[in-house]
């Protein structure tokens, strides 16, 4: 893997930091009029999810981490182990309970999700922004309960429970944003 | 059709008139006080022989000329050679120095007041600040007490492994190659800089003696070290300009160049590694009395307008130059 210089830190650059791939999300050049020169370097630390403030002396340079995202179709969970497909070479890929994290909730089977891979291994799953899931479970609908703006509680088919408008029923399928949790729409048959 | 070429200017053009307007006020300012405007060279046979100030060289012929990182070398040679208070407004150059508060080229106000104290030329500054950039009087900190306050040690009595264990924090390691400057300022920059001058424009003096620079130095009473004559100005933040009572001993000049060298043996090959016999010359036969400041124009535009970024207040910043 290259090396990659502080001043080649561009925002989306993956590299290695304390063992860990990690992903830079701000570089800044700070400089004194006299002095030695640094940056100030945000990063997303890949495995943990967690971002990570250092400070490097300008000129320092960083591994590439082997780091990869590809869109890959989601076939199906044995319970364990999470199945995902690359639609371009046909080879499949494993996740395991650390990758799908809490983002197994809106995993739908034939979804394309975007897998990051770490040194070819499944790292992290990025569901679509948008998925359409069945309610499998909620309260029964107000008929034409559409103004008063109240919601209730739903379960959908994986297992996500969000906040839908009173009038949806149960066996409807939702169009829910699954960046921030939230009910957007009915799914257009 | 190919990709689009960035041929459009960085600044808009109400901003370029406002640049116009502020360089022309700093013109009238020194005109009203009978200061000298000079223009020394910006290539020259020498630069200024600061380890962390990377030159842009350019080649005449067969020989290395450097762009130059500040005009105080010609400058003092200037008030050396009888020339009373000067100012200068040019551009400088520093290689590697690129950022949202740095453009490899940039606008500098340099001047010397000859007979006058940091102090009285501090007062200058914040008349030239109220005048010519409408900004609030300038107030003054400490250096040591900032410092004490943000990080929690005394910067001229900490030891170097103390400095190294605040660094620590930063750095996500403990880094034996950095001097006491470098820790002392990559602190300061961190926990002290972004809090000051968010009202008013500052005056951090009296700086530790490893920063001292072309400084003089001074025994504060009742204490065992030396504090640099210094003051740096910051504004909403930001280092604004930069300023000496000015050293004026030759011998003390080359003790310093000594211990740089020393401290940074080769940084670049093609970088001067010789020191400017002109300006020591020029301080043997004699610099007058004179305090000294440098003011970064751009950054002073950037806060007045209330950009963030110095690219939004030049005309073609490095990348459509």
């Amino acid at each position: 893997m290259a090396q990659y210089s502080t001043n080649e830190f561009r925002p989306g650059l993956k590299v290695m930091l304390d063992g860990d791939p990690c992903s830079i999300m701000e570089n800044e050049f700070v400089k004194p009029g006299k002095g030695q020169a640094f940056n100030r370097v945000r990063l997303r630390n890949l495995k943990t999810g967690r971002v990570w403030e250092r400070t490097f002396k300008s000129g320092e340079a960083l591994m590439g981490a082997d780091v990869v995202d590809v869109d890959m179709q989601y076939l199906y969970s044995d319970g364990e182990f999470w199945h995902f497909m690359n639609q371009k070479s046909f080879e499949q890929y494993v996740a395991g309970e650390s990758a799908v994290a809490e983002n197994i909730k809106w995993l739908k089977e034939e979804d394309t999700c975007i897998v990051t891979l770490y040194n070819g291994m499944p790292l992290s799953v990025t569901p679509p922004n948008f998925v359409e899931l069945e309610i499998i479970e909620t309260d029964p609908g107000i008929r034409g309960d559409t103004a008063t703006g109240g919601t209730k509680p739903a379960t959908l088919s994986t297992g996500a429970v969000v906040n839908v408008p009173l009038f949806l029923n149960k066996g409807e399928v939702i169009r829910v944003d699954t960046r921030t949790g939230q009910y957007g729409s009915r799914a257009k048959t | 059709m190919g990709q689009p070429v960035d041929w459009q200017p960085n600044a808009s053009l109400a901003t370029l008139q406002k640049r116009a307007q502020l360089l022309q006020n700093i013109r009238a300012f020194f005109a009203d006080r009978a200061v000298l405007e000079v223009d020394t060279p910006a290539l020259s046979q020498f630069s200024v022989a600061a380890a962390q100030l990377h030159p842009v060289i350019a080649q005449l012929n067969d020989q290395h000329f450097y762009l130059q990182t500040s005009p105080e070398y010609a400058m003092k040679r200037l008030l050396a050679a009888g020339s009373g208070s000067i100012y200068q407004l040019g551009k400088a150059f520093r290689d590697g120095e690129r950022g949202r508060l740095h453009n490899p080229e940039f606008m500098m106000l340099e001047w010397y007041r000859v007979d006058w104290s940091l102090t009285q030329l501090l007062d200058e500054v914040c008349a030239l600040l109220q005048s010519c950039a409408q900004t609030p009087a300038l107030t003054q900190a400490d250096y040591g007490q900032l410092f004490e306050q943000h990080v929690g040690l005394n910067p001229h009595t900490a030891t170097l492994e103390q400095l190294q264990q605040a660094a620590a924090q930063l750095l996500g390691k403990i880094d034996t190659d950095l001097l006491r400057a470098d820790l002392q300022a990559l602190l300061f920059n961190h926990h002290v800089e972004p809090t000051l001058g968010q009202d008013a424009p500052i005056a951090v003096m009296h700086f530790p003696e490893e920063q001292a620079e072309l400084a003089r130095l001074i025994q504060p009473a009742n204490q065992p070290y030396l504090i640099a004559e210094r003051a740096e100005i910051y504004w909403q933040g930001i280092e604004l300009a930069n300023g000496y009572q000015e050293l004026t001993s030759a011998d003390e000049l080359q003790s310093r160049w000594q211990q740089r060298q020393q401290e940074f043996p080769h940084p670049h090959p093609d970088w001067p590694t010789r020191q400017d016999p002109r300006l020591l010359a020029a301080l043997n036969h004699g610099l007058p009395d004179c305090a000294g400041i440098a003011l970064g124009v751009d950054r002073l535009l950037m806060l007045m307008l209330g950009e963030t970024q110095v690219d939004r207040v030049v005309s073609f910043a490095m990348e459509r130059a």
